[in-house]
């Protein structure tokens, strides 16, 4: 069983938020209102975390992508009174919509704040509805939801490997947001592959992963920055 | 209305002493229908805005990401906090043979079995899915802690009920055979249970009252211990906290003591029991709260100075987020509130009187109700990663449905003393009858000399 991982390039990544919008287009996350989004009710399975650092005039500003950390060690899943978050034998943390009771226990428990809820009905703008990807399902108010690292598409290049008859083998399925990526600064793979470009970068001396004091184990890794930025 | 009146709606003698306690059931003033009508009036509004909540969903409510817990988590804990008034309080006051328990237990045990409810209703009206709620039941992971939660209270919510329905047994016999109105007559019947009040009842009883004494007591700390768990189990930033079970139990304690004194002081002044509910009463109980109130301190004190000095990057932002920050203005009115103004009536013999008591208590249960608020959000507002920060602005739906939990609880409360005497009929005569001469031999047996 693969071990499916992501590492992040912060050197390559540009903060364009292509990712973002890749991963709102292929999951069917609904649009926002500006009313809405000002009263931070965004869902966003990726999204770019901007921090500044230091004071002026000595600062630093850093742009951090942040999918779903798919934690070993997931704080959210032990939390959930129902059993609709867990995790899968290939590490990735699912959240089932129809066992969902939207008690928001896992989304505070969240070191990452990463996991969304569905605070009205969705809705798409007439034209948009017939853009909506039919193989993720949409999900009605009152649940949460969060990055599944695309498992649909994990799915459809399982499914392709079986017909072919062989086994299922890395790069046969990335998320949207590797995809998309134009300074392809996401990687995306298999963690236990140790010949593997995640497995590798995910060693570099470069590599440090979010919060990973807290002991949640996240699979997904990121490279520092170099020097030169400033 | 006089008591010749009220002798015409009873068959048989009465002891005059009994009268009073029956007065409430046997005749209704024009001011309690007015209060029913008020009542229901904002429960109505309460509804309103439930259905509209259900509906829309609950971005109707000011809940938004990081804060996915507002007011009905708050009263969540408020509502299970106040419910340690009764089973506890009544159940320790039993146990030690605290003799002025008598007039007092059976208001206390009644405010544990409706709020409780009320506990439970908050938590459903926060699921986004209230539909779904069974499935805890079907489907529950003993791993989480909200599981615990429904597991304890549920236990609770059973043994309090036995516990207040225990003792009520003999009353409602005495209702049953003395109530002239038959339809009365036939619905006290079936609750009195066949009790006849043979030497035999009355001591399968009175052991059954003392084991559900004993039995309570583990069951209501666990309760509010379980509930502390929801928050102490997470890794946020002070919620994360090994001494909120304790702090929440003590807390529930002290909510709990005001709630029961609040609800005393009405039933006194309403139906004009100030025969049966003495100043020494809201004394001692005001000396109760008095010493919760040190208590509560002491645990907030510990708190936040282990916060504070460890400083943790992430707890101090929690910490300055309510000494200084948005929070500020509720955790210090918090602080006055639980500690400076009960530290201020309580502790004066002169101002611990009737109204003194009811004076601290109310400051009390608005204080206590800041201290869940203080706890659940600014741990929210502030998670690890730094996000935009806001502020947590409840719409007029969270304060409706707010505003009609409160109403139902008083409206169900004041329809109980309609129905059953408020004041335990047969524990304040065993006290003048057993209790006086049981005590005097108690003090006897502690001085020296042969017994």
């Amino acid at each position: 069983m693969p071990r499916w991982g992501m590492v992040i390039d912060l050197d390559k990544c540009t903060a364009c938020q292509a990712c973002v919008v890749a991963c709102k287009a292929e999951n069917n996350i609904p649009f926002s209102s500006p009313k809405e989004a000002g009263r931070r009710r965004i869902i966003s399975w990726m999204s770019i975390l901007s921090m500044m650092e230091g004071e002026y005039p000595n600062l630093r500003a850093r742009f951090i992508p942040r999918p779903c950390m798919h934690c070993d060690n997931p704080p959210c899943v032990k939390v959930c009174p129902v059993g609709a978050t867990y995790k899968n034998d290939e590490g990735l943390i699912a959240q089932v919509y129809t066992q969902c009771i939207g008690c928001r226990y896992c989304t505070n428990n969240c070191p990452y704040t990463l996991k969304y809820f569905n605070w009205f009905t969705p809705k798409w703008p007439k034209e948009m509805e017939n853009y909506l990807n039919p193989d993720v399902s949409i999900r009605n108010k009152g649940v949460v939801e969060k990055c599944t690292f695309c498992h649909h598409r994990l799915q459809k290049a399982r499914e392709k490997a079986r017909v072919e008859n062989r086994e299922l083998k890395e790069g046969d399925y990335v998320p949207a947001c590797v995809q998309t990526c134009p300074t392809e600064a996401i990687y995306f793979g298999d963690l236990d592959n140790s010949k593997s470009t995640v497995a590798q970068l995910a060693r570099s001396p470069r590599a440090f992963r979010l919060l990973e004091e807290l002991g949640t184990e996240p699979k997904v890794y990121y490279l520092s920055e170099g020097e030169w930025h400033g | 209305m006089d008591e010749d009146k009220l002798d015409n709606l009873l068959v048989g003698d009465m002891e005059k002493e009994d009268v009073p306690i029956l007065k409430p059931i046997l005749y209704t003033s024009k001011k309690f229908y007015m209060l029913v009508f008020i009542l229901v009036v904002i429960i109505l509004i309460g509804v309103l805005a439930w259905i509209f909540q259900l509906r829309r969903g609950l971005g109707i409510t000011g809940l938004n990401q990081p804060i996915f817990w507002g007011i009905y988590i708050t009263n969540f804990v408020f509502f299970i906090g106040i419910s340690h008034a009764g089973t506890l309080i009544s159940a320790i006051l039993r146990l030690a043979r605290a003799e002025w328990r008598r007039a007092i237990t059976r208001s206390a045990e009644v405010i544990t079995v409706l709020v409780l409810f009320f506990g439970v209703f908050n938590i459903v009206t926060d699921l986004g899915r209230p539909e779904r709620m069974f499935k805890v039941f079907t489907d529950g992971k003993l791993s989480s802690p909200l599981l615990w939660d429904v597991v304890s209270i549920g236990i609770y919510l059973i043994a309090s009920a036995i516990y207040l329905y225990l003792p009520l047994l003999p009353d409602i016999a005495l209702m049953r055979d003395k109530i002239k109105n038959k339809t009365k007559r036939s619905f006290y019947k079936i609750f009195a249970l066949n009790w006849r009040g043979t030497e035999k009842q009355w001591k399968i009883l009175e052991r059954a009252i003392s084991i559900m004494a004993i039995v309570v007591i583990p069951i209501a700390v666990s309760v509010h211990t379980v509930v502390s768990y929801v928050f102490a189990m997470t890794i946020q930033p002070m919620w994360h906290s090994t001494i909120f079970g304790p702090y929440f139990v003590t807390g529930a304690i002290f909510s709990g003591i005001a709630a029961l004194i609040l609800a005393m002081y009405f039933i006194r002044r309403s139906y004009h029991l100030e025969d049966y509910l003495k100043p020494i009463h809201f004394n001692n109980l005001g000396l109760l709260l008095l010493i919760m109130s040190l208590l509560w301190f002491y645990f907030t004190f510990t708190e936040n100075l282990t916060a504070f000095y460890g400083a943790d990057p992430a707890h101090l932002t929690v910490f300055w987020a309510k000494f200084t920050g948005g929070y500020a203005p509720y955790f210090w009115t918090m602080v006055t509130c639980c500690l400076i103004i009960p530290l201020i009536i309580l502790s004066n013999r002169r101002t611990r009187t009737v109204t003194g008591t009811m004076i601290a208590s109310v400051s009390v249960i608005i204080g206590m109700w800041l201290e869940r608020f203080t706890i659940v959000l600014p741990t929210l507002i502030n998670p690890r990663l730094p996000y935009v920060r806001g502020m947590y602005h409840p719409t007029w739906i969270e304060f409706a449905v707010t505003a009609a939990c409160f109403a139902t609880f008083i409206l169900l409360y004041i329809l109980f003393t309609k129905f059953f005497p408020i004041i335990s009929i047969w524990e304040v005569k065993e006290g003048k009858k057993i209790g006086v001469k049981e005590t005097e031999e108690r003090i006897k047996s502690y001085l020296p000399g042969k017994e």
